[in-house]
């Protein structure tokens, strides 16, 4: 299996509800050695449970600022919060990868109107939108964690909303993304991708299932450092079947030039 | 035994995965066959020495996962036997049972001992610390069985289909037999494993084996910390790419070679009745 591009789902920073192992950047950027991984697009954790996700944004920034040539920053922009349209511009003059968005920590409805307004933006300004679905599975989480995943409901509707926007979906599992996928037309699902960090191997095989039927071109690889081992993906593609060895991923790389 | 494309994944030497499940023809899936072939070549690819699988019943095709007819008991256990027969050099049972109806439950297991089963499976059909259980762990003892029980990592009061159980009820199993080794299943599998472990840190006779679809990162630091590789069992579950990641994750963590090899597969020999694993001894 030749050599990743880019890790999609990286993150730095501490985690309200358990201690995570060194979330910095100097770490981050020998996993990405460990793991043959060319680069990674980094968002900021606790920026998720921030009201206001700009100081985190200063913070991802300024703790990336030592690591560009490896890690991309992937700022966090709440489309109901006064001046987010600034934090965009920021985003946009800061080299930003692209941006993240938090719906369900943020009480924002699947319909909610500012999320369509958001993808719209960050079409405008080239930024794919991330959306997480989740952090820890739902079995685990703290009494005070009642965010609840990103219901699948939400990436459809903005799919729906003829933004244009690149929107990329992290820690869903198969019967998630089938969801999506085949909830949409051709075309919009062409605008949608899905990380690998939350799919299984074998034996049930979800993921060699998937690279079947909504295809690689879907799929983007996504570690979901520092919450989860970064070897998991690494796993998945070792384990597939041999007709589907030579996969190819999507690479977030070539979006760049477009 | 290889990926087909070099060392197997998981890198050489013997590996035994403690926590294994197959599927048979009357669990409702069709692909039943498939899944399982499935598992046997993912485990040749990652380099699995020994499968020890059991099957629950009907998989709730003909009575639930996790309260089991006595029908579905035998029928589980007979299938699972089947594959063990078919895989004899790789493939190991536990025997469920369903501990309500004792008499039932003691002669299901004498049934499988005596056609190679290795060891006890017990779901949540009963918690591990009500006295219901102690004639199967009499029964344990006396055949030198260990018992894998499944858990909820910090279980909630009640929760839908299985009456589960926890470290703490674990423990108190495991102190009223402190002869029989029990496996507390799938540390990455369901609720707060930084509950687990803690709470399993005296208790000498609880194993802890590492499956589980869940590979929180900070979760075999603590595992290795708190309960250290002498009672750490490898296993995979449902999902063998998880398992495999654990591994991968134990050399980055600095795991010596001999903890290591403890973690894959001493430790489980040493817990299984003599000769469970023919060419290996703890």
């Amino acid at each position: 299996m030749s050599r990743i591009s880019v890790d999609v789902t990286a993150m730095i920073g501490p985690y309200p509800f358990r201690e995570l192992p060194h979330p910095d950047p100097g770490t981050l950027i020998g996993v990405l050695d460990r793991e043959e991984i060319g680069r990674a697009w980094v968002g900021y954790l606790p920026a998720a449970f921030h009201r206001d996700p700009r100081k985190g944004n200063e913070s991802l920034y300024r703790d990336l600022s030592a690591h560009r040539s490896r890690l991309d920053p992937v700022p966090s922009v709440r489309p109901d919060w006064p001046g987010w349209e600034r934090e965009l511009a920021r985003a946009v003059d800061e080299g930003a990868a692209a941006i993240r968005a938090y719906p369900a920590h943020w009480g924002l409805a699947p319909d909610h109107p500012t999320l369509v307004d958001l993808a719209r933006a960050a079409a405008r300004a080239s930024l794919p939108m991330l959306l997480t679905v989740k952090f820890e599975d739902g079995r685990q989480r703290s009494a005070i964690d009642v965010a609840g995943d990103l219901p699948a409901a939400t990436i459809r509707s903005l799919a729906r909303a003829g933004t244009q926007a690149r929107i990329v979906v992290i820690a869903a599992g198969r019967a998630m993304i089938e969801e999506i996928h085949w909830g949409l037309t051709p075309f919009e699902r062409e605008l949608v991708w899905y990380d690998t960090s939350w799919i299984w191997g074998p034996p049930e095989d979800d993921f060699a299932h998937l690279i079947r039927t909504v295809g690689p071109s879907r799929l983007l690889y996504g570690t979901g450092w520092p919450l989860r081992l970064a070897q998991v993906s690494r796993a998945n593609l070792a384990l597939l079947p041999p007709d589907l060895w030579e996969t190819r991923l999507a690479d977030p790389e070539t979006w760049r030039a477009t | 035994m290889s990926d087909g494309r070099g060392t197997p994944l998981a890198g050489q030497g013997p590996l035994i995965d403690v926590h294994a499940h197959f599927y048979q023809a009357g669990g409702g899936r069709a692909s039943w066959k498939e899944l399982n072939a499935s598992r046997l070549s993912a485990g040749e690819r990652i380099g699995v020495t020994w499968h020890v699988g059991s099957i629950l019943g009907s998989w709730g095709a003909t009575s639930p996962v996790y309260f089991q007819s006595p029908v579905d008991t035998v029928a589980g256990n007979d299938a699972m036997l089947q594959v063990q027969a078919g895989e004899s050099r790789r493939v190991r049972t536990w025997a469920a049972v369903n501990p309500n109806d004792t008499d039932a439950a003691l002669n299901e297991l004498e049934r499988c001992r005596q056609r190679g089963a290795i060891g006890i499976k017990l779901a949540a059909a009963r918690r591990a610390s009500d006295p219901l259980l102690d004639p199967l762990m009499r029964y344990a003892k006396e055949h030198h069985l260990p018992v894998l029980h499944h858990a909820w990592q910090r279980r909630p009061v009640a929760v839908a289909g299985q009456d589960p159980s926890d470290a703490i009820d674990l423990g108190e199993l495991a102190a009223r037999h402190p002869a029989v080794s029990i496996v507390l299943a799938h540390i990455g599998g369901g609720g707060d494993w930084s509950h687990t472990l803690p709470a399993v840190r005296d208790v000498p006779n609880v194993y802890v084996d590492l499956s589980g679809s869940w590979v929180d990162r900070g979760m075999l630091d603590q595992a290795l910390e708190q309960v250290g590789a002498g009672r750490l069992l490898w296993g995979a579950d449902l999902t063998l790419c998880t398992g495999l990641a654990k591994l991968w994750a134990l050399d980055v963590l600095g795991v010596s070679a001999g903890d290591r090899d403890c973690i894959r597969w001493r430790n489980a020999a040493k817990i299984f009745p003599e000769g469970a694993f023919p060419g290996l001894a703890a």
